[in-house]
């Protein structure tokens, strides 16, 4: 049940509804007198206006299937040009051309524009009002608040001059926007639309510290953000399992129309807090897991015993098996077995079994998997002191690979390999007295030229391992060979799996783009002429051919590939990073590698990647009740049929999104249950089933699916499927696809549940209230944008992370945490609140820390206090700071200690290690720090989330009427 | 005026030449109803120890197409300082040195004695030799420590100068850097893939950088002395010792029922390819030491299923071999560009089965290289044998010599049809190339990569002269044999022998031409024939045209001898035979075609018997030497005195020295032969007899034994014919006309 909103923040604008129309009337009033005032001043300037929403817009009705498939092709060239010479005009009003794009096309899709009829309809709103709301029956409350909504500028239609060459999307900058915005458009007070950190401090104040046991169906988590402890009593924990909505539609159409996608985000390996109890290992022994015959369903708490307990009802297909005898056991007065309590598989919605021979490949069991290292010993990582520092490291490291729990030492084995344009691969057996370089120089067809003694346990061959460490740097200290091969190294790694029958991981430490004359050799393609147009996509498309073969290779043998990258220039990450995104890996890239600067990021990089909880060689199967299916599957996968998603490995990490389909109607009674199974190999080579479930709510109420949303999680659906669009279209049909989504969603909610306002206010669902800024945030994205400024490698960089990322890392990712540090208090152990994450946030006296979970910025005002100053950098003042500023030091003063404290903080909850930047304002690299403040205008496009929310109502008020 | 014998024999001394004929027939026409062809068989090593080498250079013929070397069969004006090429009469002039020429003061070359000659070249760089070791790992442990030990013991056999490299193979092959610290790095490549030099150039990083070699200029392109691969001895002495130590059988599982992968064709190959690319023309020996034979990659010669056994004779007649054709196409490729490079193959193999010598035959017998088969390592026959590879004369430098050069330069009237012997074309005509081809013809110049003392070619030369051009009474015809060939030391030497032979018309002075046959070269020399066309040609049919061609004592036993019968030997046996055939001189020819047995009795000092199955006698200790077997022959009622142990006894001690002359004989031969022979020590009803038992004439056999008196001999159980048949048989042949 909602309860009322704690906070006062919204303050006038929140009411509860019914019994308080009046008051409601009242401040809907008030507002609208407090825009005319400032909005007074501008009518005279007669601001051009929107048109009227276009007469037939029938791509409204009726939503196709499958969105990004059906975008209709391209207009002719004429309307083209007009489409270009649009936009131009455009350009030159300060509303963001972005949105003035879209409607543009929109009607040009829609072939309902006359060429000659003004584009701005004068005598149209200049204003609107936009309602927020949430409309149970009951305790409704509305979130209304009124924007302006002002194209600005002086420029009519046909006067507007032309801003320059504009390449159909104006990257605006600071300097750029503020003159040609004009006078200020909107005076709104920004406070008045919902704000995430406020959202995200009420959730954490209403549920965080408590715990959340998972026994009811449907339940609604907290938000990532909070801290909780899971209980778990039957349902998985959300930190496995995080779903869209927690009320499913009964039947198709009802999914169709409010167009809100029916996804889970599931995080088989997700790291589980201290404080709560890790998975039970259940050990059937020879019979192996119980499971259903037809659907082969695991054992769950959804399983019905009948018959006294000598059959089950599989709670997924409804078939009715027979109870092995030795799973026999008596129902108590209530129908649930006797043993329930102490068989985590009837009691618990995660557990894990131990799996038999017959789970396993070929039937053997599997060995401990091994990790091999492959560095580049081209000239450049030799040069960036990369190959020393990394030697140097993985002494200690190797000491902490991962072990299965209550094991002295991990059973993973070793492996190295060295490469330029050639391989070579040592032989550490552990009775060799030096170790043994093979090289192998026939890269067209790679194979392993050892068995025995490449792959050795480190424990054992210690001695001859840190012989090898420390030669590799010497060996190659005066290379000049700065060509490299890429594909064969992975083949190498995958021939050596295979030879050796294990699984296991390879980390590359790669240099530059592979131009060396060998399989999967690569070439610059990184063509800034063709952003923003159709031909975008094939910049984020990996090569096809040897890259595709590398990755069925890989997953095929339990081959995660995780690539540390150290360019200098472009190298076609799209297509070397096809494999790790296909195999589990993650992708690191550390631009201008240099060890002094950026050692200590990369290290803490690796150490985290290599310690990190992981299982091998996975295959995932997610099965759900009847009424509807799994029907798309977004993540680091590989996927050769439909049901089955195989994973070379997954770690604590990794995240895949589940789309579902209806495929009959479900039933209020009975409800919607998932169950996702993964078998594994563990890091002790140990065959393993892990088994999530989760029991939803249905309804054929469409305001109970609205009211138990989850924003995170839809955004990390709208992100992940966005992203995976890029591969096949225009970035400009995916944000028309995206905002009209959010259209649709508001639109039906508007339509279905909320009670009836003026068309002028937007009505947002409480549960989704900041979904739009979420939304607007991830169309700024760098991988979203075209823009000259940001390198192609850096947006498929992004690309290829958020495909695997889950919701917490999409949520700080699209709304990055900004913490004010000047007024913190040092005494408290608490971080300091966030603030919105936007410029007016900022101060000139303040100072700011701002973290996306991949980047980590420390923002100085230029009038930041002294004293300040001087505890952190050990300067007197701001002026006193060096033009380079590369690492904050560790002072012997509370306020430092603090800071340093906050910052160990942020960093452990992320997945990964941050590098600070540390930016002063009105420096250069403050544009990096500004990309990041996503409630403003993007810095190359991308609307401010008020635009936006205008935008989207405008939208809304079309689809409405 | 001495005896054609002694003639023969002072020539054999000198020249290391043996012609079939020491007069020759002065038409072509009558040349050809001999039969038995003008040829020589050469020795270009023979070891003269009383001939010092000259330092300086050969003065040669200024006619282009001629170029002979000035000898003492030229005509002289000491006034004018002018010599006359006696092979195409043109007139040169001596260089400036030779101002101070004379009657009184001739050089060397002019002197008769010195008909053979050698010459040290001092221009040029001194040549490294090269060692280059292809090691077979997919052995038992006990054979690969033989191995590595014998490799061991070798690098001390080694001048300090020589560059030595390690290739070893197994499943993969491995190239081993030689003379890395801390750290023993080797290139591997896959065994299934044959790579050209250039890949493999750039694969072993051999490639000089573009900018370096422009900014040098071509002027100096001297090959490096050495390279990574390949090291001075001097250098890597200890690191190589113990890289060898540390060899280990090749790591990869062999599964139940199946050979090990073996990468023959492939490590040869790039053994090959790396002195390609590194040491062209620059004495180099590949020394393959193989424990079995080819599974995998290219010359490949048997799958790794054990239960499909490796060709047989059988099998190739029935083209059932499907192997053989592929892996001969790949060894022989391998052969010649080696030998193009002056390159030595030599083959080690030691394994009880066939290891597939019939396939890579060509690789040791075109390019002048040693081949060796053995059951194991660990028997003395390989590890005497490989030693002796290293034999050095009383100057301390090897016998073997390198990267040699044949020239053959002929008077008008006769030319050279071609050669047989360990040796390859090289392509060079000339006016002394006669169109018909006798073995490897259609050249003047062969290519002999590997030389030893023994080294013997046959040559075989065509009478070009016309019937109606007679030669003028007296005329003698010349021939020039130029042996350019790298010393062991480094340098570059050229040995020239110059031999004439006397003209005589066939119809007036027929005696003086019989008188003048050589029977044992003559034998040699075509049994070579025979032997090349048993190589390319059918059995049968060779032994037909052999019938056809020659009627002698010899023909008997080399009919039945394992060069042309196949029968009871596999065909790497019959490629070991013939190869070790081919590259010997006369004697031991002759005791390859028929063994020599010695029979000892207290009934005299030892003597020579026939070999005969009636010289097996009860009393007799028999010692048969078949050039690759000595054999010690107890026979019945000696073999039970010595069971019975009289030797021990010190009445019987004339019995105890019965027993060890034969034993010593065999010493004598084993400790100088090359290679090693088997040594079998055996008795009346041993198995071991057999070998004895089938060289031997079957005069009594179970078919005759009762016609014969029952006293002498032993009778053989065989269906062979008798040299007494054969004989029968062949008189009524050489009177039909049918013939």
């Amino acid at each position: 049940m909602p309860q009322p909103p704690a906070s006062s923040h919204y303050g006038s604008s929140v009411q509860q509804n019914g019994s308080y129309t009046q008051g409601y009337l009242f401040c809907l009033l008030c507002s609208l007198y407090y825009l005319f005032k400032i909005v007074f001043p501008l009518k005279n300037m007669s601001s051009p206006r929107f048109p009227p929403p276009p007469a037939a817009s029938s791509s409204f009705g009726q939503v196709p299937q499958s969105p990004y498939q059906n975008i209709a092709p391209q207009a002719t060239p004429s309307t083209h040009q007009l489409t270009n010479q649009i936009s131009n005009i455009l350009g030159t009003f300060a509303l963001n051309s972005l949105y003035c794009e879209w409607l543009v096309s929109t009607k040009l899709a829609n072939n309902n524009l006359n060429k000659h009829e003004p584009l701005w309809n004068k005598d149209h709103l200049s204003k609107k009002d936009i309602l927020i709301q949430n409309s149970p029956q009951n305790l409704q409350w509305n979130i209304c608040l009124n924007l302006c909504f002002n194209l600005g500028g002086s420029a009519g239609p046909y006067g507007g001059q032309l801003a320059g060459p504009q390449p159909g999307f104006p990257g605006s900058f600071p300097g750029g926007a503020a003159q040609m915005a004009g006078p200020p458009q909107k005076k709104l007070d920004p406070d008045s639309i919902p704000s995430t950190t406020q959202v995200i401090e009420d959730d954490q104040a209403k549920r965080g510290g408590q715990i959340y046991a998972t026994n009811l169906r449907g339940q609604i988590p907290p938000l990532v953000t909070s801290n909780f402890t899971v209980q778990d009593q039957g349902n998985a924990s959300p930190r496995f399992m995080r779903c869209t909505t927690y009320t499913f539609p009964c039947t198709s159409d009802l999914a169709k129309q409010c167009q809100v996608p029916l996804g889970t985000v599931i995080k088989p390996f997700a790291t589980i807090p201290k404080n709560e109890t890790p998975l039970y290992v259940v050990n059937h022994g020879e019979t192996g897991p119980i499971r259903c015959n037809r659907c082969k369903a695991y054992m769950c708490p959804f399983m019905q015993f009948i018959d006294g307990g000598r059959r089950f009802q599989c709670a997924f297909c409804s078939c009715i098996n027979e109870v092995p005898v030795f799973y026999f056991q008596h129902l108590d007065h209530m129908g649930r077995r006797m043993d329930l309590y102490e068989r985590p598989e009837l009691s618990l919605g995660s557990y894990e079994f131990i799996a038999t021979l017959d789970y396993c490949k070929n039937n053997k069991p599997p060995n401990p998997p091994a990790y091999i290292f492959m560095i580049d010993v081209s000239y450049t990582n030799i040069k960036s002191g990369l190959v020393k520092l990394l030697c140097e490291e993985l002494k200690t490291l190797l000491e902490k690979l991962p072990r299965e729990e209550g094991v002295e030492s991990s059973a993973v084995r070793v492996g190295f390999v060295t490469y330029n344009k050639i391989l070579h691969f040592y032989n550490v057996k552990s009775a060799l007295a030096q170790p043994q370089m093979m090289v192998v120089s026939d890269v067209a067809e790679m194979f392993v030229p050892l068995q025995d003694g490449f792959l050795v346990n480190y424990q054992e061959s210690r001695a001859v391992i840190h012989n090898l460490l420390d030669q590799i740097p010497d060996m190659f200290a005066d290379t000049n060979e700065s060509e490299t091969v890429f594909a064969p190294i992975i083949q190498a790694g995958v021939e050596a799996f295979k030879a050796a029958e294990c699984s296991g991981k390879l980390f590359i430490f790669h240099s530059s783009i592979p131009t060396a004359e060998a399989p999967g050799k690569l070439k610059n393609r990184d063509d800034r002429k063709l952003f923003n147009t159709e031909k975008e996509k094939t910049l984020f498309q990996p090569l096809k051919g040897v890259y595709e073969q590398l990755c069925k290779d890989c997953v095929a043998q339990g081959c995660c590939v995780d690539l540390f990258l150290f360019p200098s220039q472009y190298l076609d990450l799209a297509t070397m990073g096809d494999v790790p995104t296909h195999t589990g890996g993650s992708v690191y890239k550390y631009s201008n590698f240099q060890a002094e600067v950026d050692g200590t990021h990369f290290l803490n990089d690796l150490r985290k990647d290599v310690e990190k909880p992981i299982g091998f060689d996975a295959i995932m199967r997610v099965r759900t009740s009847t009424g509807f299916r799994a029907t798309d599957f977004f993540g680091a996968i590989h996927m050769n049929n439909t049901t089955d998603v195989e994973m070379a490995a997954v770690d604590c990490d990794n995240a895949l999104t589940v789309e579902f389909k209806h495929d009959d109607t479900l039933n209020e009674e009975t409800g919607a249950f998932i169950q996702c199974a993964l078998l594994y190999t563990t890091v002790g080579g140990q065959r393993r089933l892990r088994v999530h479930n989760l029991s939803l709510n249905c309804s054929s109420q469409l305001s109970e699916l609205y009211k138990s949303c989850e924003t995170d999680t839809l955004i990390n659906f709208f992100a992940k499927s966005a992203y995976r669009a890029m591969l096949n279209q225009p970035l400009k049909n995916i944000r028309e696809i995206l905002v009209n989504q959010t259209a649709h969603m508001l639109a039906c909610y508007r339509k279905n549940c909320a009670s009836p306002s003026a068309a002028s206010q937007l009505i947002l669902p409480d549960a989704m209230k900041v979904f739009p800024v979420y939304m607007n945030s991830l169309m700024k994205t760098p991988a979203m944008v075209g823009s000259p400024e940001i390198s192609t490698d850096e947006r498929v960089l992004q690309r290829l992370c958020v495909m695997a990322m889950g919701v917490e890392e999409t949520q700080v990712l699209l709304y990055p945490c900004l913490i004010p540090l000047q007024n913190m208090d040092v005494s408290s152990s608490v971080l300091p609140g966030a603030v919105r994450c936007s410029e007016e946030r900022l101060s000139d006296n303040g100072m700011f820390l701002l973290e996306n979970g991949r980047l980590l910025f420390l923002w100085l005002g230029q009038a930041c206090p002294s004293e300040l100053i001087q505890s952190l950098f050990n300067v007197p003042s701001f002026a006193h700071l060096p033009e380079e500023l590369n690492s904050l030091p560790e002072l012997d003063n509370p306020q430092s200690k603090k800071v340093h404290a906050i910052i160990s903080a942020i960093s452990e909850r992320r997945t990964n290690r941050m590098k600070l930047l540390i930016v002063k304002q009105k420096d250069r690299p403050e544009i990096l720090f500004r990309q990041h403040l996503v409630e403003d205008k993007g810095l190359h496009g991308g609307a401010s989330y008020m635009d936006f929310l205008c935008y989207v109502h405008r939208e809304v008020r079309q689809l409405l009427t | 005026m001495a005896t054609f014998q002694e003639f023969i024999q002072q020539n054999e001394d000198r020249d290391g030449v043996r012609f079939s004929w020491n007069v020759w027939p002065s038409s072509r026409l009558e040349a050809t109803r001999m039969v038995v062809p003008v040829a020589s068989l050469f020795t270009p090593l023979k070891e003269r120890p009383d001939l010092p080498p000259i330092q300086y250079e050969p003065v040669l013929c200024s006619r282009a197409t001629c170029r002979a070397v000035l000898n003492p069969l030229c005509q002289v004006d000491y006034r004018a300082k002018l010599w006359a090429c006696n092979f195409c009469y043109q007139r040169n002039q001596f260089p400036p040195t030779y101002a101070g020429i004379s009657e009184v003061n001739q050089p060397a070359e002019l002197l008769p004695q010195f008909s053979t000659i050698e010459y040290v070249v001092q221009r040029g760089p001194q040549m490294p030799l090269n060692f280059l070791y292809v090691v077979d790992t997919c052995m038992e442990d006990e054979d690969l420590q033989a191995l590595k030990e014998s490799l061991q013991m070798s690098l001390s056999l080694l001048p300090p100068t020589a560059l030595v490299g390690l290739i070893t193979f197994g499943r993969m092959v491995q190239v081993h850097e030689l003379g890395c610290e801390g750290i023993s790095k080797s290139y591997v490549f896959r065994g299934t893939k044959d790579l050209n030099a250039k890949q493999l150039q750039e694969m072993l990083g051999l490639t000089k950088p573009a900018g370096q070699q422009a900014g040098r200029g071509p002027q100096t392109t001297q090959v490096p002395l050495s390279n990574r691969f390949l090291q001075p001895v001097h250098k890597i002495d200890m690191n190589l010792t113990d890289l060898l130590g540390e060899l280990q059988r090749d790591p990869w599982p062999v599964p139940q029922g199946k050979r090990p992968l073996r990468s023959l064709g492939v490590a040869l190959s790039i053994a090959v390819g790396l002195l390609e690319c590194t040491f062209p023309n620059t004495g180099a020996r590949i020394m393959t030491f193989i424990g079995g034979p080819a599974t995998q990659g290219p010359g490949m010669v048997v799958g790794d299923e054990l239960k499909t056994p490796i060709r047989s004779w059988h099998d190739i007649e029935k083209d059932n071999a499907k192997f053989v054709k592929k892996a001969t196409k790949h060894y022989e490729a391998l052969a010649n560009r080696a030998a193009a490079n002056g390159h030595i193959i030599d083959i080690y193999a030691c394994a009880l089965d066939q290891t597939g010598l019939l396939e890579m035959k060509c690789c040791t017998n075109h390019t002048g290289g040693y081949m060796v088969m053995a059951d194991s390592f660990n028997t003395s026959l390989f590890k005497q044998t490989f030693q002796r590879v290293f034999t050095k004369d009383v100057q301390g430098a090897f016998k073997m010599a390198f990267a040699g050069t044949l020239e053959i330069k002929t008077s008008r009237e006769i030319k050279i049809s071609g050669a047989i012997g360990p040796c390859v074309s090289l392509n060079a005509k000339g006016p002394c190339v006669s169109e018909n081809e006798i073995g490897t013809g259609g050249t003047c110049q062969w290519k002999i990569c590997g030389l030893d003392p023994s080294t013997t070619l046959a040559l075989y030369f065509e009478v070009v002269n016309q019937h109606n051009a007679p030669i003028p009474q007296g005329g003698r015809g010349a021939v020039q044999y130029v042996t350019q060939y790298q010393h062991s030391s480094g340098q570059r030497r050229i040995r020239v022998t110059t031999i004439a032979r006397n003209w005589a018309d066939a119809q007036s002075q027929i005696q003086s031409i019989a008188a003048s046959f050589d029977q044992e070269a003559s034998a040699i020399l075509m049994a070579r024939l025979a032997v090349y066309r048993a190589e390319s040609e059918e059995g049968p049919d060779v032994l037909r045209w052999l019938d056809r061609q020659l009627i002698r004592l010899f023909m008997f036993h080399l009919r039945r001898s394992p060069f042309l019968q196949v029968f009871n030997n596999s065909p790497d046996e019959s490629s070991y035979y013939r190869h070790q055939f081919m590259r010997q001189d006369l004697t031991q020819s002759l005791i390859m075609i028929q063994p020599i047995l010695y029979a000892y009795s207290f009934n005299g000092p030892p003597e020579p018997v026939l070999l005969d199955s009636s010289s097996i006698l009860p009393d007799r200790i028999l010692l048969m030497d078949t050039f690759f077997q000595i054999l010690i022959y107890h026979g019945e009622t000696v073999s039970q005195w010595r069971k019975a142990g009289y030797q021990d006894m010190p009445e019987y001690e004339n019995f105890r020295h019965l027993l060890q002359a034969p034993v010593d004989d065999a010493q004598e031969i084993l400790h100088s032969r090359f290679p090693m022979p088997r040594y079998i020590d055996t008795e009346h009803g041993g198995s071991q007899a057999r070998f004895l038992l089938s060289k031997v004439n079957p005069s009594q056999t179970h078919n005759n034994m009762y016609s014969w008196g029952q006293e002498s001999g032993a009778p053989i159980l065989t269906d062979d014919v008798s040299l007494q048949v054969f004989m029968d048989h062949l008189k009524k042949l050489a009177v039909s006309s049918a013939a």
